[in-house]
């Protein structure tokens, strides 16, 4: 093999890990941050966030696939739906037990099983799929990249920049934030900690829904869709920190790229992908039991 | 709540309980309960449910199973293993079945994990269970090495691995012409295998490494994605670069949407063949918003071909019924109707240990094949099904156009002087943008 050749090949497979690992890692940022939101605010571990991720991407199949309307605004209707069903839930089941953490962790994984048991009921357990919005794709440095997956990447960061910018800009971007430092003291300075929580569950949900809106043409349908990027979600969520929204950023593009490294880099081993991330993660939590960014609970209170 | 404590609760209950297992002792006496357990929220399992559906409907039509002198009825009991998620919950189901429902036999079972733990439960209660649907050649050794416990287990379909791969090197075989023919491709044809990472298709990857060489085929790389990957355009890129012309694949399960969609998305230029269960479905179309076209798989039926006399019939009377072409695992069919019903009606009995060593050395056809059940090397019986021309071969299958059509075999040279063409194949097509590579 020439010189050139071995160049070109090298240069193909950083850049196809660039981009694989960029999507993953703003898949798992929409997430995680989303996540970390709930439970920094709310002090709820939300196992249903994933379920969420699910019940849009099978709003978007309906919308489309039975009432014909096209990808843009079943996405929409998706999120919409996603967050109206969110604050509903949390109103109903999460918000009267929130003090007692042990009740609410079981009932959102109790929630997540009826989302999925609903959706098996409906669609059964066939794997479905839905459109595109751009078909094609392009070719750079020999790589052959999807516009769906450009678009998704392009999106996936546009939300975070736009979340961001409300988080640190904005008044009740500033109460959200404050509340999740210290509930008790945010309480004191007159912010609502109990309104905030339930808008940052809307937002929250929001978010989840909005990651399946754009993940889901380059995803399968099928009821367990959720339980692989919950895992993923909780371990980006555990190696930033939890409740830091900088932790689960960071720690999203790590996981992203670890995968995107072990299935380019061992194609024989590409099923071990999550197993590897999964490995960074515990070998961070071994020199830094808090995570990345986050605070030794001791400390925070 | 105090009744709940008063001496009459107890013996009510207990009065009830006797009144239940008593009635279910007492229906069972004129009727065959045939359990069939499989994964009923998956189109595998709805399959194998479906197949025994028309099989028990076929036979309660005419009156019945002739048991002697008597005429009994078929009674179906399903079952789901829910075997995609939990083996625990299988072998649950199929304790059900023979415990609270007491079947006489069961057929189904689909993934290999759960089938074993599921040959034990049914062979330690002497329940003859016929598998529809998982391949490894173990379950089928177990009977040969420890007769006397697993001789009620009998594969129904598929074949079992090594003749899957068998098959599936036959089909590439055929693609490998075709192409040398049509694009004159000189040289090893280059060939990339892609197999998930499942337990039953472990042992295809040194049977590859050793045989495409022989075949005068050069082997460009393995991938092993996970069986759920929803993304494999990493692999897709990868193949791509290894210049692959054949792009082998073992899928059985989900993966096989998203790799046949990409693949086409990204107009690899190569034929994927080989085993994809989820490109066996009329779903597949749909799942892969008809990016599947030219994806070639083994599989058991396909329309308008004929692998004998009963085929077509079946295919049709299932379509009709169902709105479908059947898949492999509707061996249910075929299980209940040829395999278990005619063996009783031949012997006059139930006895599952009469019924085993009469149907070991039956030889009779089914609507996918011929059925003969083979012995091992050293002479035991092995209830595994006989594969080769005559026998048990499958067929492959091409979607095109939004059409499954039957491809081979096709002028397939099994041995010298034998040439095997089953009506109804047409010509593999190759893909535009794959003639336009290489006629360029």
């Amino acid at each position: 093999m020439s010189i050139k050749n071995r160049e070109v090949i090298i240069m193909s497979i950083i850049l196809d890990i660039i981009v694989m690992g960029l999507i993953k890692g703003s898949i798992y940022a929409l997430l995680a941050i989303s996540f970390s939101l709930i439970f920094g605010v709310a002090r709820i571990v939300n196992i249903a966030h994933t379920a969420f991720y699910m019940v849009a991407a099978y709003c978007i199949y309906t919308v489309t696939n039975y009432m014909g309307w096209s990808a843009v605004p079943a996405m929409f209707v998706a999120v919409i739906l996603s967050v109206i069903l969110g604050m509903v839930i949390y109103k109903v089941f999460l918000n009267p037990i929130r003090e007692h953490e042990g009740a609410v962790l079981i009932a959102t994984m109790a929630i997540a099983m009826v989302f999925q048991e609903v959706m098996t009921l409906f669609f059964s357990g066939s794997f479905l799929s839905v459109p595109n919005l751009i078909d094609g794709y392009f070719i750079i440095f020999g790589v052959k990249v999807f516009y769906q997956q450009l678009l998704t990447l392009c999106a996936a960061a546009l939300v975070m920049v736009i979340l961001m910018i409300f988080l640190f800009k904005t008044k009740l971007g500033l109460a959200l934030r404050s509340t999740a430092q210290d509930r008790e003291v945010a309480n004191l300075m007159g912010i609502n900690e109990s309104k905030v929580a339930m808008i940052t569950m809307g937002i929250a949900i929001g978010l989840a829904g909005f990651a399946g809106a754009i993940v889901v043409p380059l995803e399968i349908l099928e009821p367990h869709m959720w339980a692989t990027p919950l895992v993923m979600m909780m371990a980006v969520v555990v190696l930033g920190g939890l409740g830091s929204l900088k932790g689960s950023f960071v720690g999203a593009y790590i996981m992203g790229f670890t995968e995107a490294m072990v299935v380019f880099l061992s194609p024989q081993g590409a099923f071990l992908k999550i197993s590897v991330a999964l490995l960074i993660m515990i070998i961070v939590l071994l020199i830094r039991p808090e995570g990345l960014f986050g605070v030794y609970f001791e400390e925070e209170r | 709540m105090k009744w709940l404590k008063s001496n009459v609760f107890v013996p009510v209950l207990a009065f009830v309980f006797v009144m239940f297992f008593w009635a279910t002792a007492f229906a069972a006496s004129d009727e065959i309960r045939i359990g069939v357990i499989g994964p009923m929220k998956f189109i595998q399992g709805k399959s194998q449910w479906n197949g025994a559906v028309m099989a028990a409907e076929e036979i309660n039509a005419k009156g019945g199973v002739k048991v002697g002198s008597k005429m009994m009825k078929i009674k179906l009991i399903q079952a789901d293993s829910n075997e995609f998620l939990s083996i625990t919950d299988a072998t649950n189901a199929m304790e059900r079945l023979i415990t609270r429902d007491k079947v006489h036999f069961v057929v189904g079972g689909f993934r290999t994990e759960a089938v074993f733990a599921m040959q034990d439960i049914a062979c330690q209660n002497k329940v003859i269970f016929i598998g529809c649907g998982a391949a490894s050649d173990e379950l089928c050794n177990r009977v040969a090495k420890y007769y006397d416990q697993y001789k009620y287990f009998f594969r129904g379909t598929p074949f079992n691995s090594t003749a899957l791969v068998k098959a599936a090197f036959s089909h590439v075989g055929s693609t490998a012409e075709v192409l040398r023919n049509e694009l004159g491709i000189t040289g090893p044809i280059k060939v990339a295998f892609v197999a998930e990472k499942a337990q039953w298709a472990d042992a295809m990857v040194p049977a590859v490494q050793a045989t495409l060489p022989k075949m005068g085929m050069e082997l460009v790389g393995v991938w092993r994605p996970s069986p759920v990957a929803t993304d494999v355009s990493a692999e897709l890129s990868a193949i791509q670069r290894s210049g692959a012309q054949i792009i082998f694949t073992f899928f059985s399960s989900s993966v096989g949407i998203p790799f046949a969609r990409q693949a086409n998305e990204l107009k690899i230029p190569a034929m994927q063949v080989g085993i994809n269960v989820e490109a066996q479905k009329a779903e597949f179309w749909q799942a892969t918003r008809g990016q599947g076209n030219y994806v070639i798989t083994s599989s058991t039926y396909a329309r308008n071909v004929e692998c004998n006399e009963l085929t077509k019939p079946f295919v049709e009377a299932y379509i009709k019924r169902f709105g479908e072409v059947p898949t492999y695992t509707t061996g249910t069919y075929e299980s209940i109707k040829m395999s278990l019903v005619d063996t009783i009606e031949m012997i006059g009995t139930l006895d599952p240990d009469k019924i085993v060593a009469t149907l070991e050395n039956r030889v009779y056809k089914t609507p996918p094949s011929t059925i003969m059940y083979v012995k091992d090397n050293l002479g035991r019986h092995t209830h595994d099904l006989k594969f080769g021309p005559g026998y048990a071969t499958g067929i492959a299958s091409q979607w095109q156009d939004g059409e499954f059509v039957g491809v081979w075999p096709n002028k397939w040279k099994p041995a010298p002087g034998v040439e095997v063409t089953f009506k109804g194949v047409k010509p593999i097509k190759i893909p535009p943008w794959m003639i336009k590579a290489y006629k360029k």
